[in-house]
């Protein structure tokens, strides 16, 4: 059963994170990197005030960077049979969810966390602020991966699927943001506590949402 | 290879608000093959994947002994990967080992195509990677949705031959197919009997 979990991620991997035609983890980091570059531009060089709003520009860049693969996360492995195969092999789709969520996070949260420090360069954010942000990433990107799979898996196969996907991950993805650019105010420490809170409680359902969807879906 | 089984009793087939078939039975021991003919749309694919669990039966039962192996028309390849690894992945699920899996590649005619990714391969040739996943696989019990759809002459014969020697090892094969399957020992069922 391990050599078959090790073969699973190894595959996700080289789907999410190298991804042939897909681009891999190299798309969401450009586009998070270019919204970061963007807001100076759209806002004016004033350094105080992109010092105080840059930690939540970050926070809005990941999350809309983490709905950029949704359309690869579940949707080609039901269309070309993928999950039919695995479960005539007794690999259940909670073990395949489980195991992609794994992999979208490896694809995306920590390139993320990497390019968070150009990124806070450029929005002239402080050493202070930078840590508090990071920690927020590395509490909140799991529980965005979770999502991500979740309503990937709950919305393949529909039509404008990956349309609807990013509408429904952007509010579910509220609460992770509202503490996780919460804990950047003064005092707002505890919002790290909150964010990873909010993210253990995606993580522990998406298996099982995402497994049942994937069975619904087989019809 | 384990005891090999399949027995289906009163079975019925829905798919949206029609009934494609009913009261079908029938009996596979190991070593048998049976090729479901009929019609487009008669249910044939549906038959396979009640019988492989895939979907659920409107009445009746299916009793399997076995691990179940299918090659339909989906190949389950990644089509961004080159087929080498495509293959490789469900090597390492299987537990395939390496000579099995190169006698299987070698004998499809698969070993000058490892490097070509899956989205560029033909048909006839995703088929064929398809019945070199299904060997590796080792599962006594195959289900065969249109196995020579795609494919040539030469590689139908090939088919058959394996199919052939699947069954003499004791396995079971229940193939769906409008076009002639020869193998020898072939039960028919024609699925149009079974219409609701």
């Amino acid at each position: 059963m391990t050599g078959r979990v090790f073969a699973l991620l190894k595959r996700d991997l080289a789907r999410l994170l190298l991804g042939g035609r897909g681009g891999g983890a190299l798309m969401p980091v450009l586009f998070f990197l270019s919204v970061a570059m963007l807001y100076p531009f759209a806002v004016g060089p004033d350094a105080p005030l992109l010092a105080r709003t840059g930690g939540g520009v970050i926070w809005v860049a990941a999350l809309l960077a983490a709905i950029l693969p949704l359309d690869r996360l579940v949707e080609p492995d039901i269309e070309q049979g993928q999950f039919d195969q695995w479960a005539l092999r007794g690999i259940s789709e909670e073990l395949v969810i489980a195991v992609r969520v794994l992999a979208h996070w490896l694809s995306f949260g920590p390139p993320l966390m990497l390019a968070t420090l150009p990124a806070a360069a450029l929005l002239g954010l402080e050493a202070g602020t930078l840590g508090i942000v990071e920690l927020g990433l590395l509490a909140g990107t799991p529980g965005l991966a979770a999502l991500g799979v979740t309503v990937a898996a709950l919305t393949a196969g529909l039509r404008g699927g990956t349309a609807l996907a990013g509408l429904l991950v952007i509010p579910m993805a509220v609460p992770i943001l509202i503490f996780g650019a919460g804990s950047l105010a003064i005092g707002g420490e505890s919002g790290l506590a909150l964010t990873a809170a909010a993210s253990l409680v995606l993580l522990a359902i998406a298996p099982f949402a995402g497994g049942a969807a994937v069975r619904a879906a087989r019809g | 290879m384990q005891d090999a089984k399949i027995a289906i009793r009163d079975l019925a087939c829905r798919r949206g608000d029609r009934v494609l078939f009913r009261g079908l039975s029938l009996a596979l021991n190991a070593g048998e093959a049976l090729q479901v003919a009929g019609g487009n749309g008669i249910g044939k694919s549906s038959l396979l994947r009640i019988v492989a669990g895939l979907a659920p039966a409107f009445a009746g039962t299916v009793e399997r002994e076995g691990a179940i192996g299918l090659v339909d028309e989906r190949p389950a390849l990644d089509t961004s990967h080159a087929l080498g690894d495509a293959l490789a992945f469900w090597a390492r699920i299987d537990g395939t080992s390496e000579n099995a899996a190169q006698a299987a590649r070698d004998r499809l005619g698969l070993a000058d195509l490892l490097d070509v990714p899956v989205r560029y391969l033909s048909t006839g040739q995703k088929k064929r990677a398809a019945l070199a996943r299904l060997i590796g696989q080792e599962a006594p019990l195959w289900l065969l949705d249109e196995p020579l759809n795609g494919l040539d002459v030469h590689a139908v014969e090939l088919t058959e031959a394996i199919v052939a020697e699947h069954c003499a090892g004791g396995g079971i094969a229940l193939v769906a197919s409008h076009q002639p399957f020869r193998v020898e020992g072939l039960q028919r069922l024609a699925l149009a009997d079974y219409a609701a």
